[in-house]
């Protein structure tokens, strides 16, 4: 599986085809959702955008109205960010520290809204997860998302980890 | 806060410094525990956000991470405010309160 790596004051990492195309997948999912007018009740938009004030709708959607569509457009243009330096065909990305940032917080948006999708929670251990997925029916959708989740996770992880190197 | 030996020759003022703890008690932002976000890039986004240090920002993860929240940062409203919001950028989920 491809990783980052720290390379003087960038971290590099080599894509194959495939995790190219899985990923960016993942990222124009994620840039449609944020496009298409986001629906306020899926559950993956609400914990894209969260409520500043839980106690107060009405300070909480002021605050929203004020905030919402620079929140939006940032999230957009991170993901469009990654779309851009990632060909289908994969290969090399190098990335200094700005455009890490960014793919940083894309990758966190595309973890943040399949976590929510698949009922990811504070105990779930993804791999207990999948091994039960691939025993009720290997070629469903949720073993998919499960096996693209684990590894989003161990590819932030590794980017985190060449970052702060 | 000086003054204390000025004499106080003016009753009007009285409830103006009274109201002055109210108006300037403190806002704070709070982080909540999440699922999915990796501990690695909770800590590094306290570093990168708040300029803590490594030490400072993996204790507040682990707050957060083991008491389900924990207050990050303290001030004015609007501050707090802005604070979640670039939290939010980063997907950490984040609300403001005043205890």
């Amino acid at each position: 599986m491809t990783m980052f790596r720290r390379s003087g004051e960038e971290c590099v990492a080599t894509f194959a085809p495939q995790e190219a195309q899985v990923l960016r997948q993942c990222v124009a999912e994620l840039a449609a959702l944020l496009s298409d007018n986001p629906d306020p009740d899926d559950p993956a938009v609400e914990r894209l955008f969260p409520d500043v004030y839980p106690e107060d709708p009405e300070e909480a959607a002021e605050f929203r109205r004020l905030t919402e569509e620079d929140l939006k457009a940032a999230k957009l243009d991170q993901a469009k960010t990654v779309l851009t330096d990632l060909l289908e065909s994969g290969g090399e990305i190098r990335l200094g520290e700005e455009k890490a940032d960014m793919w940083l917080r894309a990758l966190t948006d595309v973890r943040l809204a399949l976590g929510t999708r698949l009922g990811v929670e504070d105990e779930t251990d993804i791999e207990a997860e999948l091994d039960e997925a691939v025993g009720r029916d290997p070629t469903s959708s949720r073993v998919g998302q499960l096996s693209v989740y684990a590894y989003l996770s161990f590819l932030q992880e590794s980017l985190v980890g060449a970052l702060m190197d | 806060m000086g003054g204390m030996a000025a004499p106080q020759t003016v009753p009007v003022e009285v409830p103006d410094v009274d109201e002055v703890p109210e108006v300037d008690r403190a806002w704070v932002t709070i982080v909540w525990n999440d699922p999915v976000n990796l501990m690695s890039y909770v800590t590094f986004v306290f570093q990168k956000l708040f300029g803590y240090s490594r030490d400072k920002a993996e204790k507040l993860m682990l707050d957060v991470h083991h008491e389900g929240k924990a207050i990050v940062s303290s001030g004015v409203r609007e501050r707090m405010e802005y604070d979640a919001t670039r939290l939010h950028g980063y997907g950490l989920w984040a609300t403001v309160d005043q205890p």
